[in-house]
C-alpha cells in the first residue's frame, strides 16, 4: 500500500487517469449495463452511456490529481450530482444504501478487466499499482455514493414528514365565522404545533369567532395530548376566538377522568354537529327546516 | 453593526430600556436572516426579551452575544445574556412561574427555557450570572429531541 | 439604521364616544408601556369613559412584562367601571404567550377594533 500523495507524471494513479480517458466508450459501455444504471435508466440505454461517460470523465480528474483516497476531491463534485440523484431514485424505490453500495462496487470488476488488458504482463509491478489504484478509487466512489444517498433519504424523509404535516391538518370552514380541524391519528408535539398554527391563521384569515377541533379520529388522549388542546383553545381565546373540542368518545372521556385531567374552561361537546350547533346558537343563528310552517299547517 | 450576521458574533450592551429594544431588534433580523419561520422567530425574540429584561433589572446590567450557528444539517442562533450583578441564589426559585419576583417578571426564566431548545444557567451568588439560550431553525420545535 | 428608534415618546390614545381606542405599534418600550398604563389610568378617572380597545394588530411581541401591563390595564380599568378589550393579537404573538405561561385569564379578547367596539356597545352588554 504505497501510493504517493502527490503523484508524478507516470506514476500508477496518472496512468490510471490515462485508461479512463482512452477507454471511456468501453468502460460507459460495460457500466450501462450493470444495475446501478440499467436499473435508474429503464427508457434509454443512450442517457445511461452518458451518465457513465460523466461518471468516467470525472473519476478519470481525480486520478489525474492523485486525491484516489480523498472523497472531498473536487472531481468527485460531478460524481456527487450524477450518481447522488440515481441513488436517491433507488432509495425512493426502496432500495437500502447497502444495496446500492454493493450496485456501485459492481462497477470495480468491468473497469479492472479492462484495466489488465491494457498489460500485456499481468503480473508487474506496474500492472499491480494500476489495478490497485483503480481499485482505491472505485472503492473511494463507493463511499461518495453511500455519503450522497445518506444525506438525500435523510432530506427525503424530512420533506416527506413536512408534506404529511401539512397533508393530515385541513381547516375547514363549516360556516361564515366558524372554522374546524378534524384531527386524525396520533397527536405528537409536531402535529400539534401546525394544528394550532394553522387554526389561528384560518382564525385571522376567516375572521372566525369560534373554531372546532374535533378529536373524533384521535385514538387515546393522554395528558400530552390534552396539553396541547388546551395550548391551542388558550391562544385561539388570546385572539379573541372560542375553541370548541368535539368528538370526545365515551372511553375517552372516561380516560380524561381517570386521568385527572382537568380541561378547565374548554367547551366540549360529543360530536362534530354539537359542536357546530353550539357555534351557530351562541351566534344566534337557528337552523330549521325549510318545509317546516307548510307541515305544521 | 456587522453588515452581515453570518458566523460572526455580535455584542450589545444591555444597561436600558432602550437597549432592550436594541436586542429585540437586533435578535429578530438575525433569526430572520438565519430562516427562522415567523412563529418560531417571535418566540426567539420573546425569549430573548424576557432575558435582558432579566440582565438589567435583577442583574443590574450586561451584555447579551448573538452568536449564528451551524451545524451542518440545521441553522441555529445562540444568545448568552451576562451579567456581573448579585446572581441568583435559589436557581430552582427562579425557574418556578410565577408573578410575584422583582417587579412581576416572574415568567422570565422558565417562561423564556419554554421558548427555545437548549437553555443553561450559570449563577453563583455575588459573581453574577450568565444564561444561556440556543434555538435552532425547525418548522417543529420538538423534532430535534425526538430525531436527535 | 444609525438611530434605531425614532422618537415616538407617547402612544396614541384616540376617543370614540365614550370608548378610549389605544393603537400600539410595533417596538415599545417598557418606559412607554408604564406612561401608558398612567395615562389611561387617568381619563378614564377624570371622563365617562365605559369601555378601552386596546389595538395590538401592530405588535410583534408581547413579552411577560408588557402582558403585566395589559393585564394591569384592564384590572384598573375595571375598578374604575370601563370594560377593556385587548384586540387583534397576532397568532405568532398567541402562540408565544400560551408557551411562556401567560394565557391572561382575566382579559377580554376579540379578533379585530371592529368586533372588540360591537362587544362594548350597548347591545351586547
Amino acid at each position: 500500500m504505497d501510493v504517493p500523495e502527490q503523484a508524478a507524471a507516470g506514476s500508477a494513479p496518472q496512468r490510471v487517469s490515462g485508461f479512463f480517458e482512452r477507454r471511456r466508450e468501453q468502460i460507459a459501455q460495460r457500466w450501462a449495463d450493470a444495475p446501478l444504471f440499467r436499473s435508474v435508466f429503464t427508457v434509454s440505454r443512450d442517457e445511461a452511456v452518458e451518465a457513465c461517460k460523466a461518471v468516467v470523465d470525472a473519476l478519470s480528474d481525480v486520478t489525474a490529481t492523485g486525491r484516489i483516497e480523498d472523497i472531498g476531491a473536487p472531481g468527485f463534485a460531478t460524481v456527487r450530482r450524477q450518481l447522488g440523484g440515481m441513488a436517491a431514485t433507488r432509495a425512493r424505490t426502496g432500495c437500502t444504501s447497502a444495496q446500492i453500495a454493493d450496485e456501485v462496487a459492481a462497477l470495480r470488476g468491468p473497469a479492472v478487466e479492462l484495466l489488465r488488458e491494457e498489460f500485456p504482463d499481468p503480473s508487474t509491478a506496474d500492472a499491480h499499482e494500476s489495478v490497485l489504484a483503480l481499485t482505491l478509487v472505485m472503492s473511494t466512489l463507493r463511499l461518495v455514493v453511500m455519503e450522497t444517498a445518506l444525506t438525500e433519504g435523510a432530506d427525503l424523509i424530512e420533506r416527506q414528514r413536512q408534506q404529511l404535516l401539512e397533508v393530515a391538518t385541513p381547516v375547514i370552514k363549516l360556516w361564515e365565522g366558524t372554522v374546524a380541524v378534524p384531527l386524525i391519528g396520533t397527536l405528537d408535539s409536531a402535529r400539534s404545533q401546525v394544528v394550532m398554527e394553522s387554526l389561528l391563521e384560518a382564525i385571522v384569515d376567516q375572521r372566525a369567532r369560534y373554531a372546532i377541533l374535533d378529536i373524533t379520529g384521535v385514538p387515546t388522549v393522554d395528558s400530552l395530548v390534552a396539553q396541547h388542546l388546551m395550548k391551542t383553545v388558550a391562544a385561539a381565546r388570546l385572539m379573541g376566538a372560542e375553541c370548541i373540542v368535539s368528538g370526545i368518545r365515551p372511553a375517552i372521556a372516561q380516560t380524561i377522568v381517570q386521568l385527572g385531567i382537568d380541561l378547565g374552561t374548554v367547551v366540549t361537546r360529543a360530536s362534530l354537529a354539537d359542536a357546530l350547533a353550539y357555534a351557530l346558537g351562541r351566534q344566534g343563528i337557528e337552523v330549521s327546516r325549510a318545509d317546516a310552517g307548510a307541515s305544521a299547517r | 453593526m456587522p453588515a452581515s450576521g453570518q458566523a460572526s458574533a455580535t455584542s450589545l450592551p444591555i444597561g436600558s430600556d432602550a437597549d432592550l429594544a436594541w436586542v429585540r431588534q437586533q435578535v429578530r433580523q438575525c433569526a430572520a436572516q438565519l430562516g427562522f419561520g415567523l412563529v418560531q422567530q417571535t418566540k426567539v425574540v420573546t425569549a430573548a426579551s424576557e432575558l435582558a429584561r432579566n440582565t438589567l433589572v435583577h442583574g443590574g446590567g450586561g451584555r447579551v452575544e448573538i452568536t449564528p450557528l451551524d451545524d451542518g444539517r440545521t441553522r441555529g442562533l445562540r444568545m448568552r445574556f451576562t451579567d456581573e450583578g448579585p446572581g441568583i441564589r435559589d436557581l430552582d426559585l427562579a425557574m418556578t412561574d410565577g408573578w410575584t419576583s422583582g417587579g412581576g417578571l416572574g415568567l422570565g426564566l422558565s417562561g423564556a427555557k419554554r421558548l427555545v431548545h437548549e437553555f443553561a444557567v450559570d449563577t453563583e451568588p455575588g459573581r453574577g450570572t450568565t444564561v444561556t439560550a440556543v434555538a435552532w431553525v425547525t418548522p417543529v420545535p420538538s423534532s430535534r429531541t425526538g430525531v436527535g | 439604521m444609525s438611530q434605531p428608534f425614532p422618537a415616538s415618546p407617547q402612544v396614541p390614545v384616540l376617543a370614540l364616544g365614550d370608548i378610549l381606542l389605544v393603537t400600539l405599534q410595533g417596538e415599545l418600550h417598557d418606559g412607554m408601556a408604564e406612561q401608558l398604563q398612567q395615562d389611561l389610568t387617568h381619563r378614564i378617572a377624570a371622563s365617562s369613559v365605559t369601555g378601552v380597545v386596546i389595538d395590538i394588530s401592530g405588535v410583534e411581541i408581547v413579552d411577560s412584562f408588557l402582558g403585566r401591563v395589559l393585564a394591569e390595564i384592564a384590572s384598573t380599568a375595571g375598578l374604575l367601571a370601563a370594560r377593556t378589550v385587548l384586540a387583534g393579537m397576532r397568532p405568532a404573538v398567541a402562540i408565544t404567550l400560551v408557551e411562556l405561561g401567560l394565557t391572561l385569564p382575566g382579559l377580554v379578547t376579540a379578533l379585530d377594533v371592529d368586533r372588540a367596539m360591537e362587544l362594548l356597545s350597548p347591545r351586547e352588554a
